[in-house]
C-alpha cells in the first residue's frame, strides 16, 4: 500500500505540528508539515495530498477568536482549492485550533465542502469555556453515529483536552436538531456510563458544549474537527494513569489517524 | 480619515465573560460592594472607511456572529456610549458609568496587530487599530467607577481609563525624531555632579563607577555620549554582570574569616569544577556557567539544556505582563543557546503574600497579592500555552513579607544537537537582528531591576514595563530553528535586559562590532538613537550570519512572515561603534566595557541565631490526636492543591508527557516531578523538579540551602531519577546586600550549594541572582521597609533511561505494604506542624550528605529494579502529609503504626545540652509524623517483592509502617493509641479547598 501524504498547515502560532505530523507517520502516511503562506503562493499544491491536517495551536495568537484569523485566510484565498480537495475524495482533519478554524470558516456546517464567503454566517461556533478559562485535562468521548471516516470502528476513547474556546454552539435549536439528525455531531464527551446521548456535567464536559459535543464532520463524512488532542495519547505512557496499569498497549488516538491512511489502503 | 469602533457584545442568552471577570477581580481586592456590571470589547479602526466598510470588517472578521451582536459607529458617538436597549434588564435600572480601557500609546496590543494585518489582507484601507474594553458599572458614580476601575479593571502602569465618552481623534503612535548628538559632560563633575547624573539618567552607577568612567574619559580627552554611557551601565548593571556576587567579598561566621575574590566562582562554579575532574572522562556536562543556559549530555543526538531567571520588579508592577515576558525572555535563553535548543518544557515558581490578606493589610503602593497571583498566573498561561512549550513543573510559596516584592521565578528546558552546542563569532559576520519590531518599551529595566522597588516604582518605572507578544516569538523560533538546522549562522543571542546593547555587546565582545542603529525596524517613528539601542523590546534574537548565508537567511525569514535585518558587522577592531544616519555616535574599547568595572570589595557576616526550645502553648498529652493538626496543614496555601493553576497550563503539549504534575486514581494528586519524553521516537526520560523552603532561612541559611536541594533532587529521585546524573540550578533573591549580615546569608546559602554539589556529585550548571528585594513605602509609623525572606530555588535535571520505570506517589493497590525510607531527625525548626500550632524555635533540619546519597542510591536501585509500586517524598507536613497525600491521591485507605519508626528510625543526633533540649520538646510522636527531616521516601511495595525490596535497599534505614487498605481512612497508631484517624474525603476536602477555582 502507498503511503498517503498528509499536508499538515501551519500558521503563525500553530504549535501542534511535528507531533500531529508524527502520529501520521506512526499511522502509515508520509508527512509534510507546510507554512500557509507557502501554500497561498501555490494553491493548487493542495492537490498532491490526500490528506490536509490542521494542527492544534494559537494560530495568529487566537487574537480577535480562536482560529478566526486563520479562517478568513481560508475564506479568501483558498475557498475552491478546499472544495475541489474534498470532492477529490480526500480527507480534511482539524484538531482543537484547527476544529476552531474549519468551524469559523464555514466548512463544517455547509455542504459545500468550502469556507462561505463573505455573507453567509455559519451555523455554529467554538465559544469560550463555561468555566471562563483555559483548561488541560482528560476526557472520555464516544463516536455517535457513522457518517464520519475518522471515527470507524472507534466506540470511545481516552484523551486530553487543553483549549479555553472549546463550548460547541449552534445558531439555534433547529441547526443543532439538523446536524444531530443528520449523524454530524460525530463525537460526544462522555461520563462512565459512556452512553453518547445521556447528559453529562462538567468536567466530564469539560467546556458546556451543547449536546456534548467533541467532535463535529461535514455531510460527507470526510471533513471532521474535535477538541481533543488524539496526536497527544500515542504512547501508553501518554495515560495519566498508566502507572495504575489503565492504559493499554497503544494509546487511544492512534486509531484516528490510522483509520484517515486506511481510507486510501 | 475617520475614527471608527466597532463593539461587541455577547448575544442575549451568551454570557457576559468580561463582567463577570470583572466582578470577581472586585471581591478578591475588596472594592465595588453589590454593583452590576455589563461589558463589551471593541476595536477602534482609523482609515478612510466607508460605513459599508466597516460593517464588512465586523461582519468578515472581528465578530463571531453566533455568540456575539456588533454595535457600529464613529468614535464617540451616543450608540456607543449607551448600553444597548435589549442588554438592560432588572439589574440595570439605576444611572451607569461608562468606563473604557485603552492599552497606552505604544503599548504591545497584540490583538489590534492581528486585527489590522488581517483587515488589511481582506483589502480594507484601515491604517491602525486599537482595542478596548467596555464596562458600563450601574450603582456607582464617576468617582467611585474609576476608582473600581484601577483597582479591579485595569493597570494604569500600561493602560489608560477613559470614564464616559472617547474624545480620541487619532490611533496615531510617534512623532518625528530630529537627530542630535548627544554628549554627556562629565570630564569636569565633581563626585556630587557625578552621582546627579546617575541618578537623573536612571543608570544606577555607583560614584566609584562613575569616576572609573570619568578617568577613562580623561584619557581619551572627550566627554562620553549619552548612548556610551548607557551601553556601560547596562552592561555593568548587577542584571547583567552579578557584579556583587562574581566581586570580592570578606565573609565572617562562627568559623571565621575568608576573603573571596569572586565568590560565585570559589563556591558554586568550583564544585562543578571539582564534579567534573572527579568524573573524568564520564564528565558529562557540556557547557556550565557561560551561554545563556547550562547544557549537559542526554540522548544518542542531542544534549539538554535549561535555565531559570527571575522576573520580579515588573511582575510587582504589572503582575500580567511580568510574568509573560518573564517566561518569554527566559524562553528565548533556550533559543539563544549553542546555535538555538528548541524549547521541550517550562517551569515556574512564584512566592506571593497569602491571597486572603486583607486589603487594609497591602502597604499603599503594592497591588494586592490575589490579584499579583492571578496576574502572573495568566501571564505565564498565555505566553507558554501559545508557544506550545509544556509547563510541566513549578511551586507556590507564601509568606507576608513578598507583599511589595512577589518572586516570579520561570525556567525553560532545551533539547540541543550535539553538533549545535558551540556558537563563534568571525570578523564579517552580519549582525542580524529577526523578530520583534524596537519601541520604547522596557527601556531601563536591565538598571531598574537592580535597584529596590519603592511605593513610587508604579509611576516611575512604567517604562520598564511590558506585554510580551508570543505568537510573535513563536514564528521566531521557528525561523531560528530552521535556520540553525540549515546552518545559516555562525552564532547568536537573545536580546534580553539591556536591548541590542547586551546582545551585541556580548557578541562581539572578543571582536568588535559596528552598529547602524537608523537601520533597525521601529514600532512607531521618534526613538532616538539612545533608545534604539538600550530598548528592551520582546521577543528580539540577533545573529552573526556570514555574509554569503545572509540571502538564504533572508528568504526564509520572508518564507514565514518574520521581519529581519542587517543591522551592522562584526569586525576586528576591538571597538563598539555605533551610527546614526551615518554619524557616529559612540566607539567604546570592548576592553573597558567588560573589565573596566572597578571591584567591589563587600562585607559579609553571618552568625546563626541560637538553639531555642520550642515552646509549645500547651504540652502534648502521651494519647495526643494529631487531625486537626494534619488537616491544617494540608490546607495551608504552601501545601494545598495547585490544580486550579496547574489545570490551565498546557502541559501536554509536545505529547511527550509521561509523569503529569497531578497523578492518582482521579487525576488529581500532587506528582513529586514532572517527567517527559521529549524524543517522541526515544524512551528517555527528562525529570523536572525544584527545591525551596524560604522559612527555615529564618534559622540558617545554610541549612535552608541544603534543605532545598535535597527536596529537588528527592523529588526528581522519588519519579525514577538515577541521582548519579542530576544537574542543578540556582536562583538567589535575596534583599540589599549592602547590610553584610543579609550578604552573608547568602555567602553561607552558596556554601551549601558547594558541599553538597561536591559530595553528591550533582553539578550546578546554571544560576542567575536577584538581589535588593525590597519594598518600601511611607507606613502609618513613617517610612517602612519590607524586605522578603531569602529565597534559594534549586532546579533539578534528572534523567531516566527508560520512562516505563518511573512511579507515582499514588497508592496503588489494597494489600501492599508501606515502607519509610530514611532516617527522622529531631529538627522541626520551620516545620509546618510548628506553624499549624504556633510555635517558635528548634532545629533546623540538616542534611547528613553521605546517608543522604545512600538512601537516593538504594531507593533509585530498588525503583529501577521494577520492586516499587508508589514514592512519594517527604517534604513540608513530613510523613503524616506524605501518608494522606499517597492515600487520597490512590483512593485506598492506610493503616499505619509508628513503633518500630519511633523505635529504631528516629536517630539520636548529636546535640550539645541546648540543642537537646529544643530536640525533645515535641516529643517522638509529633516528631516521626511531623518533622520534615531530609532524604526521606514513603514507598509501597506489593507483598510478593517485599524480600527483594529490602535487599535493595541494604543499609539504608527502612521501617514497615503499615499497609494500604480497601477502605477510606487514615489510621496512624503509636504507642498503642490511635495518633491520627480521618477519612480520604476529609483529608481531601481540606488539601482541595483553599485554592480551588
Amino acid at each position: 500500500m502507498a503511503r498517503p501524504r498528509v499536508l499538515i498547515l501551519r500558521a503563525p502560532g500553530t504549535n501542534c505540528d511535528e507531533e500531529t505530523a508524527y502520529a501520521f507517520e506512526v499511522a502509515g502516511a508520509e508527512s509534510r508539515r507546510m507554512h500557509v503562506l507557502e501554500l497561498l503562493r501555490s494553491p493548487a499544491s493542495l492537490h498532491e495530498y490526500q490528506i490536509l491536517c490542521i494542527p492544534g495551536g494559537f494560530s495568529f495568537g487566537d487574537d480577535i477568536g480562536a482560529g478566526k484569523v486563520f479562517a478568513g485566510r481560508l475564506q479568501q484565498h483558498l475557498g475552491e482549492e478546499l472544495a475541489r480537495f474534498r470532492d477529490a475524495d480526500k480527507l480534511t482533519l482539524g484538531i482543537c485550533n484547527g476544529f476552531q478554524t474549519l468551524i469559523k470558516s464555514g466548512m463544517l456546517t455547509t455542504d459545500k465542502g468550502s469556507p462561505l464567503v463573505e455573507d453567509e454566517t455559519p451555523d455554529a461556533t467554538l465559544f469560550w469555556n463555561d468555566s471562563g478559562r483555559y483548561e488541560d485535562r482528560w476526557v472520555n468521548v464516544a463516536s455517535c453515529g457513522d457518517r464520519c471516516v475518522f471515527l470507524r470502528g472507534i466506540e470511545r476513547m481516552y484523551l486530553p483536552i487543553a483549549h479555553a474556546e472549546g463550548k460547541f454552539v449552534a445558531r439555534d435549536e433547529r441547526t443543532l436538531e439538523e446536524l444531530e439528525s443528520s449523524g454530524r455531531l460525530a463525537l460526544r464527551y462522555v461520563d462512565e456510563r459512556c452512553d453518547p446521548k445521556s447528559d453529562v456535567c462538567y468536567p466530564c464536559n469539560p467546556n458546556g458544549s451543547q449536546s456534548n459535543v467533541a467532535g463535529l464532520c461535514d455531510e460527507s463524512g470526510r471533513i471532521f474537527g474535535l477538541m481533543p488532542h488524539p496526536e497527544r495519547h500515542l504512547d501508553p505512557t501518554n495515560h495519566p494513569r498508566w502507572t495504575r496499569g489503565e492504559a493499554g498497549e497503544t494509546g487511544d488516538g492512534l486509531a484516528l489517524f490510522v483509520n484517515a491512511v486506511r481510507y486510501f489502503g | 480619515m475617520t475614527l471608527w469602533e466597532v463593539d461587541l457584545h455577547p448575544r442575549p442568552g451568551f454570557v457576559d465573560r468580561r463582567a463577570l471577570d470583572a466582578l470577581a477581580q472586585a471581591r478578591d481586592v475588596g472594592v465595588g460592594g453589590t454593583i452590576s456590571v455589563r461589558s463589551a470589547h471593541g476595536y477602534l479602526l482609523e482609515g478612510e472607511l466607508t460605513s459599508e466598510q466597516v460593517e464588512s470588517a465586523a461582519r468578515r472578521l472581528l465578530c463571531d456572529p453566533v455568540v456575539e451582536q456588533p454595535v457600529i459607529g464613529r468614535s464617540g458617538d451616543e450608540t456607543l456610549v449607551a448600553l444597548p436597549a435589549e442588554r438592560h434588564d432588572a439589574e440595570t435600572t439605576n444611572g451607569a458609568t461608562l468606563v473604557q480601557i485603552l492599552p497606552k500609546p505604544g503599548v504591545t496590543d497584540a490583538v489590534a496587530e492581528t486585527a489590522l494585518r488581517s483587515l488589511q489582507d481582506l483589502g480594507l484601507p484601515i491604517e491602525e487599530v486599537r482595542t478596548v474594553r467596555k464596562y458600563w458599572l450601574f450603582g456607582l458614580g464617576e468617582a467611585d467607577a474609576r476608582r473600581f476601575a484601577t483597582k479591579a479593571l485595569a493597570n494604569e502602569s500600561i493602560e489608560q481609563i477613559v470614564t464616559g465618552p472617547l474624545a480620541l481623534e487619532s490611533l496615531h503612535v510617534g512623532s518625528h525624531y530630529p537627530f542630535n548628538k548627544v554628549v554627556v559632560r562629565m570630564l569636569g563633575a565633581n563626585p556630587e555632579r557625578l552621582d546627579r547624573i546617575s541618578r537623573d539618567g536612571q543608570l544606577s552607577l555607583t560614584r566609584e563607577e562613575m569616576l572609573t568612567i570619568q578617568a577613562h574619559y580623561r584619557d581619551a580627552g572627550r566627554d562620553p555620549t549619552d548612548v556610551e554611557l548607557e551601553t556601560i551601565a547596562q552592561t555593568w548593571s548587577e542584571h547583567c554582570s552579578h557584579k556583587t556576587l562574581k566581586g570580592r567579598i570578606r565573609y565572617r561566621d562562627e568559623r571565621g574569616e575568608r576573603l573571596f575574590d569572586n565568590m560565585l566562582r570559589e563556591t558554586i562554579f568550583e564544585a562543578t569544577q571539582q564534579v567534573r575532574r572527579d568524573l573524568g572522562d564520564k564528565d558529562w556536562c557540556v557547557s556550565v556557567f557561560k551561554d545563556n543556559a547550562g547544557v549537559v549530555t542526554f540522548a544518542e543526538e542531542a544534549h539538554v539544556t535549561i535555565k531559570v531567571e527571575t522576573h520580579n520588579r515588573p511582575s510587582a508592577i504589572e503582575p500580567y505582563g511580568g510574568a509573560n515576558t518573564g517566561l518569554g525572555g527566559v524562553i528565548r535563553d533556550t533559543l539563544g543557546t549553542g546555535l538555538g535548543a528548541k524549547p521541550i518544557a517550562s517551569t515556574d515558581v512564584f512566592c506571593f503574600a497569602p491571597p486572603d490578606m486583607a486589603p487594609e493589610d497591602v502597604p499603599p503602593g503594592a497591588l494586592h497579592p490575589r490579584r499579583i497571583m492571578n496576574g502572573v498566573v495568566a501571564g505565564v498561561r498565555d505566553y507558554g500555552n501559545r508557544m506550545g512549550i509544556p509547563t510541566v513543573n513549578g511551586a507556590l510559596f507564601f509568606d507576608r513579607r513578598y507583599v511589595g516584592n512577589p518572586l516570579v521565578f520561570c525556567g525553560s528546558v532545551g533539547l540541543l544537537p550535539k553538533d549545535k552546542a558551540f556558537k563563534s563569532v568571525e570578523a564579517g559576520d552580519l549582525i542580524v537582528a529577526i523578530g520583534g519590531r524596537t519601541g520604547r518599551d522596557g527601556i531601563h529595566g536591565a538598571t531598574f531591576s537592580s535597584v529596590e522597588l519603592t511605593s513610587e516604582s508604579e509611576t516611575v518605572s512604567s517604562g520598564a514595563v511590558q506585554i510580551g507578544h508570543a505568537v510573535t516569538e513563536k514564528m521566531a523560533m521557528d525561523v531560528l530553528l530552521a535556520a540553525r538546522d540549515r546552518g545559516l549562522f555562525r552564532a547568536v543571542t537573545d536580546c534580553g535586559a539591556g536591548g541590542f546593547s547586551s546582545a551585541v555587546g556580548e557578541m562581539g565582545e572578543e571582536l568588535g562590532a559596528e552598529v547602524h542603529l537608523d537601520r533597525a525596524p521601529l514600532k512607531y517613528a521618534g526613538l532616538s538613537y539612545a533608545e534604539i539601542w538600550i530598548s528592551e523590546a520582546q521577543e528580539r534574537m540577533v545573529f552573526a550570519v556570514p555574509p554569503e548565508k545572509w540571502e538564504e537567511m533572508r528568504g526564509l525569514c520572508e518564507s514565514e512572515g518574520v521581519e529581519a535585518t542587517v543591522l551592522g558587522t562584526f569586525e576586528a577592531t576591538g571597538r563598539l561603534r555605533l551610527f546614526y544616519n551615518g554619524a557616529e555616535v559612540g566607539d567604546l574599547s570592548m576592553k573597558f566595557l567588560h573589565d573596566g568595572r572597578p571591584p567591589i570589595v563587600r562585607e559579609a557576616t553571618y552568625s546563626p541565631p541560637a538553639p531555642s526550645t520550642p515552646t509549645l502553648k500547651h504540652p502534648l498529652s502521651k494519647s495526643e490526636r494529631f487531625d486537626a493538626d494534619l488537616l491544617a496543614i494540608l490546607a495551608s496555601p504552601n501545601v494545598a492543591s495547585k490544580e486550579s493553576i496547574i489545570r490551565q497550563y498546557d502541559h501536554e503539549v509536545l505529547a511527550g508527557s509521561v509523569i503529569k504534575p497531578l497523578v492518582g486514581a482521579h487525576n488529581d494528586g500532587p506528582s513529586d516531578a514532572a517527567v517527559i519524553r521529549p524524543i517522541l521516537s526515544s524512551r528517555r526520560g527528562l525529570v523536572v523538579a525544584c527545591g525551596m523552603n524560604p522559612r527555615l532561612g529564618d534559622f540558617d541559611a545554610y541549612w535552608m540551602a541544603a534543605s532545598g536541594i535535597d527536596e529537588a533532587v528527592r523529588n526528581c529521585v522519588a519519579v525514577g531519577a538515577d541521582p548519579n546524573k542530576i544537574a542543578l540550578l540556582d536562583n538567589f533573591c535575596w534583599g540589599r546586600i549592602d547590610r553584610p549580615e543579609t550578604l552573608g546569608s547568602l555567602v553561607r546559602a552558596a556554601l551549601a550549594c558547594q558541599d553538597l554539589s561536591v559530595a553528591w556529585k550533582t553539578p550546578f550548571i546554571s544560576g542567575k541572582d536577584s538581589l535588593n528585594n525590597e519594598f518600601r513605602y511611607d507606613g502609618s509609623d513613617g517610612p517602612t521597609t519590607l524586605v522578603i525572606p531569602p529565597t534559594l530555588l534549586i532546579t533539578a535535571l534528572g534523567q531516566v533511561e527508560n520512562v516505563a520505570r518511573c512511579v507515582t506517589m499514588d497508592l496503588k493497590k489494597p494489600g501492599n505494604a508501606i515502607y519509610l525510607v530514611g532516617r527522622t531527625w529531631p529538627e522541626t525548626a520551620g516545620s509546618h506542624f510548628h506553624l499549624v500550632r504556633g510555635i517558635d524555635g528548634g532545629l533546623v533540619p540538616q542534611v547528613r550528605t553521605a546517608e543522604a546519597l545512600a538512601t537516593f542510591q538504594a531507593v533509585h536501585r530498588a525503583i529501577d529494579a521494577g520492586l516499587v509500586r508508589s514514592c512519594h517524598d517527604l517534604s513540608e507536613g513530613g510523613l503524616a502529609v506524605a501518608l494522606a497525600e499517597s492515600a487520597f491521591a490512590g483512593g485506598f485507605g492506610v493503616e499505619a503504626d509508628l513503633d518500630e519508626a519511633i523505635a529504631r528510625g528516629l536517630a539520636p543526633g548529636e546535640y550539645d545540652a541546648d540543642q537537646k533540649s529544643a530536640s525533645e520538646a515535641l516529643g517522638p510522636v509529633a516528631t516521626i509524623l511531623f518533622a520534615e527531616s531530609n532524604s526521606r521516601f514513603l514507598m509501597e511495595v506489593a507483598p510478593d517483592k517485599e524480600s527483594a525490596f529490602r535487599d535493595a535497599l541494604g543499609d539504608v534505614a527502612c521501617f514497615r509502617i503499615g499497609a494500604v487498605t480497601d477502605g477510606s481512612q487514615v489510621t496512624v497508631r503509636a504507642n498503642g493509641e490511635t495518633c491520627v484517624d480521618a477519612s480520604l474525603a476529609e483529608l481531601k476536602e481540606a488539601w482541595q479547598k483553599p485554592l480551588r477555582f
